[in-house]
């Protein structure tokens, strides 16, 4: 049933605006992918291109081979989720998810198989018979996916389904998703803003940005090798910290970075000969630093004193200490409970978020040296484009 | 000391004193009144005293009256469910956010805002016999002409027509406000649920406007049988009373014969009927909405 989504050099404009300019994109057959971006990039444009409620105005899509961008939306074989859930009103539950069913004359008998059969793996069996509003907003949104799953699409397009959820809901619905999916096997794609339902649920995240695809990847290449400075910043909570470069020397790993009245940090990543520092940036994630808060905290982490901490650390990549480090003036304190962000500043003013663990004892205004792990900076060029540590580029 | 936030206050009534002046003064009196002159023995000169329900019998009694019933009522059955299906058929023609259809909108609904009297003037040119562009249509096809407010049945039909033409804009504008009411996502699921035109049409888009279309069906059914205006000066009740409506018939008793008494007990019968008739109505669709 399930099938592959092929989208080849495709262009959309509202009159004079063009929102997705010459998106290619392969999703395999029954893989579940995220489209991730912020809001007014183009994420839902695509979506209901694909469903066929926006029409096409350059290059081609195909489903399972078959090319559907000039079919109606009811005869390309997917079925989508609406954010609003679009139930029918006057209907009930029942005859919501019937309706697609009857309209292309499937047996009663056949439809009610189905119906039963969707209603109670969705825990919703017993609202059959009630109109959607007399349904809470949680059962509204499984009725919505009632209704496409009783369809047997080829695949599932889901536009924001648990952006009206409350926060517990969101959370034990999108686990339900992923067994759906991993029950059904059927390609879905899944649209958001949220970060954490793209990483939880996806088997390749798309990220879009600016009418285009800033890069395609599983959750793990997203997050730990971004494609771009504006992935980088994108994705990860909070924010990587971005730190101006001035120059560039041999360390013992890789490149020596350095920041102009900061210091330098010493990383694994690997430079191409001739890189140009001007308007190039340091990513550092708050988790790859090791805020050296004096011997009470810093006992358990293991720290050492030399330049090179790649020995003798616990965590088996040591981080930059000493000389090395970062003076980090702390502003604001974080407590997440299993670790402690220190929001602070560099004395050349660049904000930095570090992060300490849960029984940090640093105090606001306080100047700790922060190592970073040299294997997890990125360098991004002025252009944007990244280097992480073990490649060429 | 602060008065307390909602406490009433004798002086808060005087903010609804206008409009219960006007409305007693305006409506409850003159029902009352009418209730009262009913009972009496009155013409236009003053009352004769109490004759209890005399009035109502000589109306049950007349002929006319009942001729004039049977016509309202065949008037209120047709151009109620005319005006309903065409308003219905234009809102959803001029459903459209084109300034064709903005402009369109503007030209239907421009009648609705006409007096009775250019109405009619605009009627009489097209049904009036020998220079009438109808007549002239008739006579270039060699059709026999045909006496449209002269002959029994097409004359209360001539009527029917300009009063559809002329109150069109309000059924209109009520349907298509409810149809824009309608969220646009609905329909892009029932185009998902690969519902045909008509499915959507009567899956979707009826149930939703359903209450739009009662409430134009009652207001309609309410104004039609106080057809007067179009029928007096188009035919003026003929050709033998076959297209006389009953506040014609009223008029008549009381302005023409001087029997303010008859008149007003017709009166009290078309108010009991206007209600039976919108409130059958009401309580029909209604049903069918729990069915
Ligand atoms: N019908 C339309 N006419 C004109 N412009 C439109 C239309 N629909 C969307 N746009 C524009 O296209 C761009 C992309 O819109 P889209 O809805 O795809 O964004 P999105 O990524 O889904 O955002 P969000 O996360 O807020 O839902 C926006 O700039 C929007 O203003
Ligand atoms: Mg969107």
């Amino acid at each position: 049933m399930s099938a592959s989504i092929d989208i080849h050099h495709l262009t959309k404009r509202f009159g004079a605006l063009t929102v997705l300019d010459d998106i290619s994109l392969a999703i395999e057959d029954g893989e579940f992918v995220v489209f991730l971006g912020p809001s007014g990039c183009g994420k839902s444009t695509l979506l209901r291109m694909i469903a066929g409620l926006e029409a096409v105005n350059e290059g081609e899509i195909a489903l399972g081979g078959r090319r559907i961008d000039t079919l109606p939306p009811g005869e390309r074989g997917v079925a989508m989720v609406f954010q609003s859930y679009a139930l029918y009103p006057h209907m009930t539950v029942r005859q919501n998810m019937a309706f697609g069913l009857e309209n292309v004359g499937t047996p009663r008998d056949e439809i009610a198989r189905r119906t039963d059969a969707a209603a109670k793996v969705l825990e919703i069996d017993h609202l059959l018979e009630r109109k959607p509003q007399m349904l809470s907003g949680g059962q509204r949104q499984r009725v919505a996916i009632g209704r496409a799953i009783v369809k047997e699409p080829r695949a599932f397009l889901f536009d924001e389904p648990l952006s009206n959820l409350d926060a517990a809901l969101r959370g034990r619905t999108r686990l339900e998703l992923a067994q759906l999916h991993q029950r059904l096997g059927t390609t879905m794609i899944f649209v958001t803003h949220d970060q954490v339902e793209a990483m939880t649920l996806a088997d390749r995240i798309v990220v879009m940005h600016d009418r285009r695809i800033e890069q395609i990847g599983t959750p793990m290449e997203i997050y730990q090798r971004p494609a771009t400075k504006f992935v980088a910043g994108f994705v990860g909570a909070p924010a990587m910290s971005m730190l101006p470069l001035s120059g560039v020397t041999r360390g013992p790993l890789g490149a020596r970075l350095e920041v102009a009245g900061v210091g330098h940090i010493d990383s694994a990543v690997t430079l191409p000969e001739g890189f140009a520092t001007q308007g190039a940036s340091i990513g550092i994630r708050a988790e790859d630093t090791r805020p050296d808060a004096g011997a009470d905290t810093g006992a358990d982490r293991g720290t050492g004193a030399g330049p090179d901490m790649n020995t003798g650390s616990n965590t088996g990549s040591g981080p930059n200490t000493g000389p090395g480090s970062l003076p980090l003036t702390v502003d604001v304190i974080e407590r997440l409970g299993d670790r402690t962000l220190l929001h602070g500043h560099l004395p050349d003013g660049t904000v930095l978020v570090a992060q300490d663990t849960g029984r940090s004892q640093v105090a606001p205004g306080q100047v700790v040296p922060v190592g970073v792990d040299p294997h997890a900076v990125h360098v991004f060029d002025a252009a944007g484009r990244a280097h992480h540590a073990g490649e060429v580029r | 000391m602060a008065a307390p936030h909602r406490q009433s206050r004798p002086s808060n009534a005087l903010f609804a004193a206008p409009y219960l002046v006007v409305f007693v003064a305006l409506l409850v009196v003159p029902l009352c009144w009418g209730v009262y002159l009913s009972l009496q023995k009155a013409d236009l000169f003053g009352l004769y005293g109490y004759t209890g329900w005399t009035n109502y019998a000589r109306v049950l009694g007349d002929a006319l009256f009942w001729q004039a019933v049977r016509n309202t009522v065949v008037f209120v059955a047709v151009t109620v469910p005319v005006l309903v299906a065409i308003g219905l058929f234009l809102g959803l023609a001029l459903n459209a956010r084109t300034r064709g259809a903005a402009f369109m909108r503007g030209v239907y609904f421009s009648s609705t805002v006409l007096s009775v009297t250019i109405v009619t003037l605009i009627w009489r040119f097209v049904f009036i016999p020998g220079d009438g562009l109808l007549s002239l249509a008739f006579e270039a096809m060699g059709w026999p002409p045909i006496g449209f407010l002269s002959t029994q049945g097409w004359s209360l039909f001539s009527v029917g027509v300009a009063t559809v033409w002329w109150c069109l804009g309000l059924p209109m504008i009520l349907i298509l406000a409810a149809l824009q009411q309608i969220p646009g996502d609905l329909y892009e699921a029932a185009a998902l649920d690969n519902a045909s035109r008509w499915r959507t049409f009567t899956r979707v888009t009826l149930p939703q406007i359903r209450n739009t279309l009662i409430l134009v069906a009652t207001i309609q059914i309410v104004m039609q049988f106080q057809l007067f205006g179009q029928a007096q000066l188009m035919t003026n009740g003929g050709p033998n009373g076959t297209s006389r409506p009953m506040v014609l018939y009223i008029y008549r008793a009381a302005f023409e014969n001087w029997d303010v008494g008859q008149g007003a007990a017709a009166s009290e019968l078309l108010f009991l009927i206007i209600l039976v008739a919108a409130m059958g109505q009401f309580w029909i669709t209604n049903r069918g909405n729990k069915a």
